[in-house]
């Protein structure tokens, strides 16, 4: 094993972890916020709020990443009008597709598993906040949302870690993030073993972080449905 | 209860991972015997590309398939990504690679070439109205993309120091991003681009800028075929084949079929 | 002409789900003893499912990929080599392809399996074990039904989310949907029309799955109750 070229490239890594981390931190934010509202209207019981967002995480969800991926970044940019309008200044930039399209997708995703979570609650919680006369607004702010963030935290754990391992599809649009820089060292040296485990360990790292974080998040926050073993 | 429940699954497993590596090794054995597995690309025209009916088709896959006759085995084309090509070699995913490949000093390090079958210059392709200055200061902080691992990749990295140098997979999807605007240059072997986007429709407003690129250690002696340093039968006789093809008129009537000059470049 | 590119789709389509449920069948099998190891009371065989688990949930499926393609492929060759000289085992990207995805999905259906035993009320087990039933009993008239209306949600999501992740395996060359969509965009100079197409098809593969899967899901959960909002 030639560990030698990958070490003169650390430089490059860091700056393809610093790729990676940004994409994931502006995707995570932008789709988990919007997700928020939009698994209150998925839970809906009136089928104009619910229909449409269904329609649309089914849509996001049935399609790979990387196919929404291809569609923002090659597919838009075909068209002339696209490329003449405002929106280009935005469109242009590989990251800003990127980040667009794994914000689009990490919503739809995380918009199903709250809602998930919000009809899995005991109705026995509903009807006690009804019955202390708590409006729907407050019943949603001090009783749904915090109890379905809760029963989320495991599932939600498990999207992030989704979404870190969707930014190595970035590198097929042009990015150099761990793994593009992985696949350049592969191609310029001739080297699979070194280049691909020295991105395997720093996306292993990168995991470890975010799943310590997440079982610190369960012990604090799961701790009453706790199975005794 | 757990001991019994985990007993099963493991023989399982092992039953079926044994069975497809048994059938993966008899394929593999049997394909040896009476065939040259030849891995191509598929994305680079008029070399090679995937038609309508999806199947490849180019001028390097004729040629592929030409040698193989000359050396009466049955041709097995394996399409795989350029950028992935000399390590798939050397894993022996193929034994021989027909897909534009130049030979440089830097690939002889891995792997072994044959004679050549074609030598075409390097040039870079702008935007015309960009009137742009074709040296390294003159394309500071510009976008130039290259096919990743490419002898286009190895020179502009070197050379256009001040440059953005974008790597791809497939330099398809360069002409792509040139059209939308996203890049202002590309290197490319000059044959490739002319056929396979200027002479295109959308290749309408590109055209080629700066001097031919020639230099030896970056752009090699030509392009040949690739093959695992120790398979020296092999290499010899896809020499013959390749003398053979030259002889008798094959390759010839193969590169009418795509150019209307000669583009094995004579003693250059 | 962008219709004649079809039949092309069309087998590449195919390829795509000979592809996943192949890898689902290799899946289910790692994922059942994976969750069997990590619930089991010996240390060392919950340290090594454990280490499974972690391994695969952090690095990314297309680094895994090209590792297990490139890496692995030539560390075979090595092996046979020294036993073997002269012959060669050649693991086709199809081989390489299942083995992949289903390692990868192994270790997901693994944490599935392990929350949906872990749901189960410890109750049930003990009360079947007071009636005599055997272990073997349990499972199959008790433990393996209940597991499995807990499964099958995340198992459904878990299917969806396998077979997008086929879509990477063209990125190393497998002919699937993904790549031929990918050539044809080249080719005519329209990815959009190809990329959504592609996405069509992976959506019509994912409206029969959950269509069927629903179904399942809601045969196993006669007698309960959802929140409503």
């Amino acid at each position: 094993m030639n560990g030698q070229p990958i070490l003169d490239n650390a430089w490059l890594f860091a700056h393809g972890l610093a790729t990676t981390l940004g994409l994931l931190s502006a995707s995570l934010l932008a789709g988990g916020a919007l997700a928020v509202p939009m698994a209150v209207a998925r839970t809906s019981r009136h089928w104009w709020m619910a229909r449409p967002v269904w329609l649309f995480t089914y849509a996001i969800r049935g399609t790979p990443l990387l196919v929404q991926l291809y569609l923002l970044y090659y597919g838009v940019a075909q068209f002339e009008a696209v490329r003449n309008s405002v929106a280009w200044v935005a469109l242009r930039s590989a990251w800003f597709c990127a980040a667009l399209a794994m914000a689009i997708n990490t919503c739809a995703y995380t918009t199903e598993m709250l809602a998930g979570a919000i009809r899995s609650l005991p109705y026995g919680e509903l009807e006690a906040a009804d019955a202390l006369g708590m409006s729907a607004w407050q019943r949603l702010r001090r009783i749904v949302l915090p109890l379905a963030f809760r029963r989320s935290i495991p599932a939600y754990s498990n999207e992030t870690v989704m979404m870190l391992h969707g930014t190595s599809l970035a590198s097929v649009v042009t990015l150099v993030d761990v793994t593009g820089v992985a696949r350049d060292i592969n191609s310029r040296f001739y080297l699979p073993f070194e280049a691909f485990l020295t991105a395997a360990a720093l996306y292993l790292a990168l995991t470890f972080a975010l799943v310590a974080a997440f079982r610190q998040a369960e012990r604090r926050w799961l701790a009453p449905l706790r199975r005794g073993n | 209860m757990e001991r019994l429940t985990a007993m099963h699954p493991f023989v399982v497993r092992t039953l079926v991972i044994a069975l497809a590596l048994g059938a993966s090794i008899a394929q593999g054995a049997d394909e040896a015997a009476t065939a040259l597995r030849v891995g191509v690309e598929g994305a680079y025209p008029p070399f090679s590309e995937v038609g309508a009916d999806g199947q490849l088709r180019g001028f390097d896959i004729e040629i592929a398939r030409n040698i193989c006759a000359e050396m009466n085995v049955r041709c097995v084309l394996v399409q795989q990504d350029f950028d992935g090509m000399i390590p798939a070699l050397q894993a022996r995913k193929f034994d021989a690679i027909v897909a534009s490949m130049s030979i440089t000093p830097e690939r002889q390090r891995a792997v072994a070439f044959s004679d050549k079958y074609y030598k075409t210059p390097n040039r870079m392709i702008v935007r015309l109205s960009a009137h742009l200055d074709i040296t390294p200061g003159g394309l500071r902080n510009r976008r130039i993309g290259v096919q990743r691992g490419s002898i286009n990749d190895r020179f502009v990295t070197d050379t256009f120091k001040f440059s953005e140098v974008v790597r791809y997979a497939r330099q398809q999807d360069i002409y792509l991003d040139m059209i939308a605007g996203r890049l202002d240059a590309t290197v490319v072997d000059a044959v490739a681009a002319t056929t396979g986007f200027l002479s295109t429709p959308q290749g309408k407003g590109f055209g080629f800028a700066g001097p031919e690129y020639v230099e030896p250690s970056y752009f090699g002696a030509g392009v040949g075929v690739a093959m695992r340093k120790d398979d020296v039968a092999l290499r010899e006789r896809v020499n013959r084949a390749i003398a053979t093809m030259r002889a008798d008129g094959s390759y010839a009537a193969i590169q009418q079929r795509y150019f209307n000059f000669d583009i094995y470049g004579g003693k250059r | 002409m962008v219709s004649a590119y079809l039949p092309s789709l069309l087998a590449g389509a195919l390829t795509t789900l000979c592809l996943a449920l192949s890898s689902l069948a290799i899946a289910i099998v790692l994922g059942l003893a994976g969750a069997s190891g990590r619930l089991s009371r010996r240390p060392a065989v919950r340290a090594i499912a454990t280490a499974y688990t972690t391994i695969v949930r952090g690095v990314p499926d297309l680094v895994l990929m090209l590792l297990i393609f490139y890496g692995g492929q030539r560390l075979i060759n090595f092996a046979i080599e020294k036993l073997a000289p002269g012959h060669y085992v050649d693991v086709n990207p199809f081989a390489a392809g299942i083995a992949t995805i289903g390692f990868v999905y192994g270790a997901y259906l693994g944490e599935t399996f392990r929350g949906a035993f872990l749901a189960i009320p410890a109750g049930q087990a003990e009360a079947a074990l007071a009636c005599g039933m055997s272990t073997l009993q349990v499972l199959r008239r008790v433990t393996g039904p209940l597991m499995l209306r807990h499964a099958l949600p995340a198992l459904s999501n878990n299917w969806l989310v396998m077979l997008k992740s086929t879509a990477i395996v063209s990125v190393i060359g497998l002919p699937d949907l993904m790549q031929r969509a990918g050539l044809a965009a080249g080719a005519t100079r329209e990815p959009f029309v190809f990329y959504i197409a592609a996405g069509g098809v992976y959506l019509v593969i994912t409206v029969i799955s959950e269509t069927l899967l629903q179904a399942w899901q809601r045969r196993l959960r006669v007698g309960t109750r959802e929140v409503r909002l």
